[in-house]
């Protein structure tokens, strides 16, 4: 049946197959005109980190009134995903890192021209609503049945690792291991930490007061001792081959702009005195 | 005519063959930017060990817990011939065309601590997100409508006439599912038990999403492959070099298992 449906339709089948052929040779032609390299001024391509969501969004609403018709596409993620997205050739104009180790790195493999700090976060403790009466400072946490952190890769992860090691100087050595044999999950970027306690599902996490602040009433915040605390450097810079690096340095200088500062402080960030250049 | 027969044929074999260089070429590259001793000290990573270890015990478990489960549910949804049965075959295959991160939220929203079971099936305590008990249920999640889909055209196979005889001499259903359905059917629902493995060993999102990452405790080997590529790619390559291997030898097992069943060796799927 099938034999003599394709014995009868023969003729037609090979004109199909000529015309796949042709149609494959026109996409493959249309290459040398693509469109995108005309118009390649009016789009902006930022990777920033997970914790730069929402002070990004806001200043990308700023930056389309100064330049309105510029399509402007964010990628939020974690910084070391970011990192990785870049060593593997994503196409990006500027890179906003979390901390300096993976920014560092990027420089080093000459992805990157140099990088200033232009923001500092930092971290503080989440609570869950059920547990928010059990916590008054990080010794309580190993209390809780539930933490959850970021990954050691992840800079929410390292900074973590880091207070909880001064934290063991203060409040006994198994401190740190008391507190992570309490941790259930090791996220892959600080949102997904903070989305464990809003939903409920983990008791505390350490996260930065920026995601803390965007959670608004669902988690408690308690603030980490300075004594204990570290903070978190958030560099900027342009990629070397940025496709668009006109409008990737309208998007640094917006971010270092008395505005862009004004933005990043009402969202949790502190900003520094202008001008401080990572060596 | 013979030769415009032949030229033809070239011709749609080339245009085929440019979709096998592009479904061969990852799996190629895996293998071919890699060396022996690079394999070594990827495997070596202290990654590895832990997530090999983690994932063959769950996908073990979560097979055990989908044969178990799922092959009276696959008789029975092959026997019946109800409307029923025709929408539970529905709802069971529906994890098959869902994405994996919707299986993640709907698990936490049904088994997290404010899920919607939790605190009414079960005890508050009980809370099952974040554990090795959640790596399971996901892997469960996504891997039994593979098994049962098979196992139920396995038994649909199962000729009608044997059935007849065995109940007109006196065989309860149990003993015909046990003595009769089950044997006939073996190399098929082999098939689909290695077809569910497969699956719920490759299983990610859902696991992210619901089980987090805690290597050895949740970090199952996609989740490593997944967190070594940002810290050391040779891990995540050796990693991903074990899983292929590992798919490939079940394909070859499952496609071995159905030419048995059906003669022509055509896989199901």
């Amino acid at each position: 049946m099938i034999v003599t449906e394709l014995q009868g339709s023969r003729q037609s089948l090979s004109r199909r197959a000529m015309l796949i052929v042709t149609l494959l040779f026109l996409i493959v032609g249309c290459r040398n005109g693509d469109p995108a390299t005309e118009t390649s001024e009016q789009q902006l391509v930022v990777f920033a980190a997970a914790s730069l969501r929402e002070s990004f969004d806001e200043l990308g609403l700023e930056f389309q009134r100064s330049h309105p018709g510029v399509k402007l596409t964010f990628n939020f993620a974690g910084t070391q995903e970011l990192r990785a997205q870049i060593q593997h050739g994503a196409q990006a104009d500027v890179f906003a890192s979390a901390n300096q180790k993976h920014m560092a790195e990027l420089v080093r493999a000459g992805e990157l021209t140099q990088p200033i700090v232009f923001a500092h976060n930092e971290p503080v403790i989440v609570v869950s609503l059920e547990s928010a009466s059990q916590v008054q400072s990080i010794a309580d946490l190993p209390g809780l049945a539930r933490l959850v952190i970021g990954a050691a890769e992840v800079p929410i992860g390292e900074y973590t690792l880091k207070i909880l090691e001064r934290a063991s100087l203060q409040l006994g050595a198994d401190f740190s291991e008391k507190f992570q044999e309490k941790v259930v999950s090791r996220e892959l970027n600080t949102r997904q930490v903070l989305t464990k306690v809003s939903l409920g599902e983990a008791d505390a996490a350490i996260v930065y007061r920026t995601d803390a602040m965007s959670a608004g009433e669902r988690v408690r915040v308690v603030s980490i001792a300075p004594e204990l605390n570290v903070t978190a450097d958030y560099p900027i810079a342009l990629l070397k081959h940025a496709p668009h690096p006109y409008l990737a340095r309208a998007w640094l200088d917006l971010v270092r702009s008395e505005r862009g500062a004004n933005i990043l402080q009402r969202i949790g960030f502190t900003t520094p005195a202008r001008s401080s250049e990572v060596p | 005519m013979a030769k415009r027969m032949f030229f033809e044929r070239v011709l749609l074999w080339s245009v085929g063959l440019v979709l096998v260089v592009f479904l061969l070429a990852p799996v190629l590259a895996l293998f071919m930017t890699s060396t022996l001793s690079e394999l070594g000290a990827g495997l070596a990573h202290p990654l590895v060990g832990p997530a090999l270890r983690l994932s063959l015990v769950t996908t073990s478990i979560s097979l055990l817990i989908v044969v178990l489960l799922g092959t009276p549910l696959a008789w029975m949804l092959a026997r019946s011939r109800g409307r029923i049965a025709r929408v539970i075959e529905l709802f069971v295959q529906l994890p098959i065309v869902v994405p994996p991160a919707v299986a993640g939220v709907g698990l936490l929203f049904a088994f997290g601590r404010r899920g919607l079971l939790t605190g009414v099936v079960y005890p508050q305590s009980w809370a099952l997100a974040f554990s090795t008990a959640a790596v399971v249920m996901a892997e469960v999640f996504v891997s039994a409508p593979f098994f049962i889909q098979a196992a139920s055209a396995a038994f649909r196979r199962v000729d009608d006439k044997l059935l007849t005889v065995a109940r007109s001499f006196g065989a309860s259903p149990l003993r015909i599912f046990f003595r009769v359905a089950v044997p006939l059917s073996a190399p098929g629902l082999a098939a689909g038990a290695a077809m569910s493995w497969a699956r719920s060993l490759g299983e990610f999102g859902a696991t992210l999403m619901f089980a987090g990452n805690l290597q050895g405790k949740t970090q199952t080997l996609p989740l490593a492959i997944y967190v070594g590529l940002e810290s050391d790619p040779r891990a995540a390559q050796a990693l991903s070099i074990i899983l292929i291997s590992f798919a490939l030898t079940l394909l070859i097992v499952m496609r071995a298992l159905l030419r048995k069943v059906n003669g022509a060796g055509e896989a199901p799927f």
